[in-house]
């Protein structure tokens, strides 16, 4: 948190759908199991009153373990269904993500890999130089049977703009909560089906052309 | 191209939109020969299902030609088509199981949220049938682009006309797994609310599975008439205590299983049944149950209910004692098409089923307002609108 550097409005609302506190995330997935007295996850725990900064959502992959966990190794396929990330490049062991803000901006978050255990678990942090602080994990697990991979997208989260940044950032759709369960079910499409679901009419009406004709 | 478009309750009108194109790798663009209005297009008519914008393209039993495909469709330019209403991936959970209209991927991400929040889970998505369902725009238009048009499409031989095959789409295996679903044995007394499209196929199915009494219920006398010739006994209900006729009918021991094909908006005189409607006008959103309160109470004890009608929120005075009590074993849901579209075709070839006697209207697709104000105001006489994009105005029937 310390080398955080001084951000403006609009980096500050696009970060907040991965802004994390290190040290805190670190003691969060030391203790998520720990907490608590039954065996769900901690971020679906009740707390009144309080702003619960965890976002965690679990879906099942019908596709191997191994396959599913490549995809992700490389972060260059992230933005093909993370749909405020415009691309992710590396600059050798750091990740910069190029993730849209409101009004056409964009912000570079650096990330590096924490943990890397082999069809398990991909953990990153960012580190010093980013816009934006932030922390994710994920998490990859055999499903019963034949249904294939559990899949948990975990990220913790310290708004730095408080509860106005979370307030603005959900006008713009960037609620981090909405957004991680919304990539996860694109992830889980991109899979199983190999393209995105839409809806749309025509190619003007995709959700991609109307951001970037809103960016533009 | 031209569309069927809604603009709100009781007002939808053909417009000018754009065509569609191919999105995704998957998809194919179909050019449609004949559309249908369907029951429950009514139930957006009225304005009782919410998540429906203006100008929403309506529709979703229809087919047609293959103009147009995707790089990894599977279907081929010049193929005559029947699409399912439900649109599935082929890929996930459940559509490995069959289960189509559960489909997890169909409907997009960003508009799963509604219905996850009303119903606990996401529904599939569905052709011209609210955001709810995806806003897929419908194919009571000119063109309509079709995902995953690998694993949903039906292709057609040549020699079989339009409207031998059309109710593929939806009406034909929603009536068959209404009967499926009520688990029918050879010696069964099955009662079916509802001689609407689905209330007439699920009988037919349900004497083509081999029950041995089928009763129809109803009040529009010419959809009783089609009942009978089907091979139903008719009750109707406004002239008949229905729970105690279906009680004499089925030797005192009541229905070994009913078959509620009414849904949301059902007709009644009871007390609660008004005030659903009024719950509904003013948008808190109880499902009007009668038909399905009353088949719950004459289905014998130990006995099962299907329950293909449709309903969309929340219904008041259940039955639930009943159900409990009684034992009973309910199963509903969106209709699973794809699973039923390879067998129906076959027995619609070997003649075992015939859909036509159901279509008492064909219009052009210019004139499809009308041919919903008269479905829904002129029930008895209107009981199925195919309308034809290529048909001439004049020749209108």
């Amino acid at each position: 948190m310390d080398d955080r550097k001084t951000i403006g409005l609009a980096g500050t609302m696009a970060g907040i759908a991965l802004a994390a506190g290190g040290a805190a995330f670190a003691g969060f997935l030391a203790q998520r199991h720990k907490q608590g007295d039954d065996d769900a996850p901690l971020y679906t725990r009740k707390r009144p009153g309080t702003d619960n900064p965890i976002v965690g959502r679990t879906v099942t992959i019908r596709k191997p373990r191994e396959e599913l966990y490549e995809f992700w190794k490389d972060f260059q396929n992230l933005p093909s269904f993370m749909e405020n990330v415009e691309s992710i490049r590396e600059e050798g062991d750091a990740r910069i993500w190029t993730i849209k803000a409101p009004a056409g901006r964009t912000v570079e978050v650096r990330t590096k890999i924490v943990q890397d255990t082999a069809n398990q678990t991909i953990a990153w942090r960012s580190v010093e130089g980013s816009d934006i602080d932030t922390n994710g994990e994920v998490s990859f697990a055999d499903a019963p049977g034949d249904r294939g991979t559990r899949v948990s997208l975990v990220m913790f989260y310290d708004p730095p703009a408080g509860e106005l940044g979370r307030a603005i950032a959900k006008l713009f759709l960037r609620e981090p909560e909405v957004q991680a369960r919304h990539d996860l079910k694109r992830f889980k499409m991109l899979m199983e089906t190999g393209e995105v679901t839409t809806s749309a009419h025509t190619n003007d009406a995709t959700r991609k052309a109307k951001q970037q004709e809103n960016e533009a | 191209m031209r569309a069927l478009t809604w603009h709100g309750t009781h007002d939808v009108r053909v417009d000018t939109v754009d065509d569609p194109e191919i999105i995704n790798s998957r998809d194919a663009i179909l050019k449609i020969t004949s559309t249908a209005i369907c029951g429950s297009d009514l139930h957006l008519y009225d304005g009782v299902i919410p998540g429906v914008r203006p100008g929403d393209v309506l529709g979703h039993e229809f087919m047609g030609e293959v103009v147009e495909t995707g790089r990894d469709s599977t279907l081929k330019k010049g193929q005559r088509v029947v699409v399912p209403f439900t649109i599935s991936c082929g890929g996930c959970f459940h559509c490995k199981i069959q289960q189509y209209s559960a489909c997890e991927n169909s409907n997009p991400a960003e508009k799963q949220d509604m219905s996850a929040t009303l119903y606990g889970h996401p529904m599939a998505g569905l052709f011209g049938y609210s955001h709810l369902t995806g806003g897929y725009s419908g194919g009571q238009a000119e063109y309509v682009r079709v995902p995953y048009s690998d694993v949903g499409p039906i292709v057609i031989p040549d020699h079989l006309e339009d409207e031998k095959v059309l109710f593929l789409s939806d009406i034909l295996p929603t009536g068959w797994m209404g009967a499926e679903n009520a688990e029918i044995q050879p010696d069964d007394t099955v009662a079916v609310w509802g001689c609407g499209p689905v209330g007439l196929f699920a009988i037919q199915s349900a004497i083509v599975m081999g029950a041995s009494k089928v009763i129809a219920i109803d009040h529009y006398p010419h959809r009783l008439e089609l009942a009978k010739q089907l091979g139903a006994e008719v009750i109707d209900f406004r002239k008949t205590d229905v729970r105690e006729a279906l009680m004499e009918m089925s030797g005192g021991i009541g229905c070994d299983a009913v078959i509620d094909a009414v849904g949301m908006e059902a007709h009644g005189f009871a007390i609660d049944n008004m005030i659903d409607i009024a719950k509904q006008k003013i948008g808190i959103g109880a499902d009007r149950a009668s038909a399905l309160k009353q088949a719950i109470l004459a289905v014998r004890p130990g006995g099962r209910v299907s329950i293909p009608g449709v309903y969309g929120g929340m219904t008041d005075k259940f039955p639930l004692g009943a159900l409990m009590e009684k034992g009973l074993q309910v199963r509903s849901g969106q209709t699973h098409v794809q699973r039923y579209t390879k067998d129906l075709l076959e027995k619609i070839e070997d003649g075992t089923l015939d859909t036509t006697f159901l279509i008492s209207h064909r219009l052009p697709l210019e004139e499809a307002p009308r041919g919903y104000k008269n479905f829904r105001e002129e029930q008895d006489s209107w009981t199925k609108v195919v309308l034809k994009p290529g048909m001439e105005q004049e020749q209108a029937a």
